[in-house]
């Protein structure tokens, strides 16, 4: 058996105690923890991540959902899925989880300055574009035209909405949702997110894409915007998930092809992965 | 609204674009615009298909009656979209409803005499029904995604 002695990867592989501030149960499945760093700041960037420890439990990968110019305390928008997440959900204010990161490449929000933004999310994908979306608007004149566009199954499973409605508001945010499938009330758009793209009309030389949900969607999404929108594949960006175990691209168990999900992303330029959308089992 | 006006609302109709000015004279001779207040049935799941409508402004739901939910909203349409192939295939009838969400602006076409149009001129006719297939595959590889739940996953 081997040992890591490595006192650089040791600290990295080591959790810090942030406390719980606050729980909200934003749906029926997914709820967002409030977490204050132990030395009171916590520094990242829109896109990364952390590994969040549910002591005894085990640790899992979580988009930070919050903003980046916010350092006192960090959101983390959780879906129940598995033994981790379920009891990530039963704590309370007071307790503790163990932190590591913050890991992974972020949006290019610095390269993309003076573009259009194209912001499409599909269910809880919108949880690691909300820091996109809040550094575009904190920073608006950084930015041209701020397009949000989300999707999700049904209006109860609308995440944020209150945002979207306040980002929808704003005279310098166009913000659409659309749903699956609805009864008669809701009076918004009814379909999948791909077919609102066609609603907005952008310039596609000038549009830059970030784009996350399943990734199936985000596939779609990408084939939508390159061969119906004219929009260069370099100018979509995407995020992965995979099986992050160590975050630091030791353990290879989120290996993507020749990448390492958690280092070499999880936010990829389209060109670097979208021959491995098409491989079976990757 | 005069024929011209027509005409020119035609060219504007993403649906429509790139047609010749003779086509979209045609056209234009058996249309109508209509503008409908929210709230209004268009027409009714299973009811006679006899008019295809060009959306000019507003949005429509595709709705199904389904006895556990009384109206369930599959699709909604919106500007520059088209509303309706029912009248294009015996026996003519409506798949869905079709319900007013916004105040509504529609060119409708008389469904008999668009296929008569068709039928006369088959040229122009096969470059219509080229058009309709893209907006049905379109629709179809939409709802596909809709059926493998395009947001679940893991998502």
């Amino acid at each position: 058996m081997q040992t890591v002695t490595n006192p650089a990867v040791i600290d990295q592989m080591t959790p810090v105690p942030f406390r719980v501030r606050s729980v909200r149960e934003e749906l029926s499945h997914t709820f967002t923890l409030e977490l204050e760093p132990p030395n009171g700041a916590f520094e990242f960037l829109p896109g990364q991540f952390t590994m969040v420890y549910a002591f005894g439990i085990g640790e899992v990968p979580i988009s930070i959902s919050s903003s980046s110019s916010n350092q006192g305390t960090i959101l983390q928008t959780i879906r129940r899925t598995g033994a981790v997440t379920h009891a990530l959900g039963h704590l309370k204010s007071g307790d503790y989880v163990g932190i590591r990161g913050p890991y992974g490449v972020p949006w290019p929000m610095d390269e993309i300055k003076g573009r259009d933004l194209l912001i499409i999310g599909g269910g809880i994908g919108l949880a690691p574009l909300r820091p996109a979306i809040y550094h575009a608007l904190e920073n608006r004149d950084d930015y041209e035209r701020v397009v949000v566009l989300y999707g999700t199954r049904t209006p109860n499973e609308i995440l944020f909405e209150e945002e979207l409605g306040k980002w929808g508001a704003r005279t310098d945010c166009t913000t659409m949702v659309t749903v699956d499938a609805a009864d008669r009330g809701w009076n918004g758009a009814v379909g999948v997110v791909t077919r609102l793209i066609g609603r907005v009309g952008f310039d596609a030389a000038n549009t830059t894409a970030l784009v996350c949900g399943p990734e199936i969607m985000m596939t779609v999404t990408a084939e939508r915007l390159m061969e119906v929108h004219s929009m260069a594949p370099e100018n979509i960006y995407i995020t992965m998930e995979r099986n992050m175990k160590c975050a630091i691209g030791v353990c290879g168990h989120c290996q993507f092809g020749a990448k390492f999900i958690c280092t070499d992303g999880a936010v990829f330029p389209y060109p670097e992965v979208e021959e491995l959308f098409d491989v079976k089992g990757v | 609204m005069t024929e011209n006006n027509l005409v020119k609302a035609l060219a504007e109709h993403e649906f429509f674009a790139d047609l010749s000015a003779e086509s979209l004279t045609a056209l234009a001779s058996i249309a109508e615009v209509i503008e409908v207040e929210p709230h209004t049935m268009i027409f009714e799941e299973g009811g006679h298909a006899d008019a295809a409508y060009a959306i000019v402004d507003g949005s429509v739901a595709l709705e199904m009656n389904m006895a556990h939910r009384a109206h369930h909203i599959v699709q909604t349409l919106h500007r520059g979209e088209m509303l309706g192939w029912g009248w294009l295939f015996p026996p003519h009838r409506w798949a869905f409803s079709a319900l007013v969400l916004d105040t509504t602006q529609l060119i409708r076409f008389d469904g008999e005499k668009m296929r008569s149009l068709w039928d006369e001129d088959r040229e122009f006719g096969y470059e219509m029904m080229k058009r309709f297939a893209h907006v049905m595959t379109d629709r179809l590889a939409a709802t596909r995604l809709q059926l493998v739940d395009f947001y679940a996953d893991r998502y």
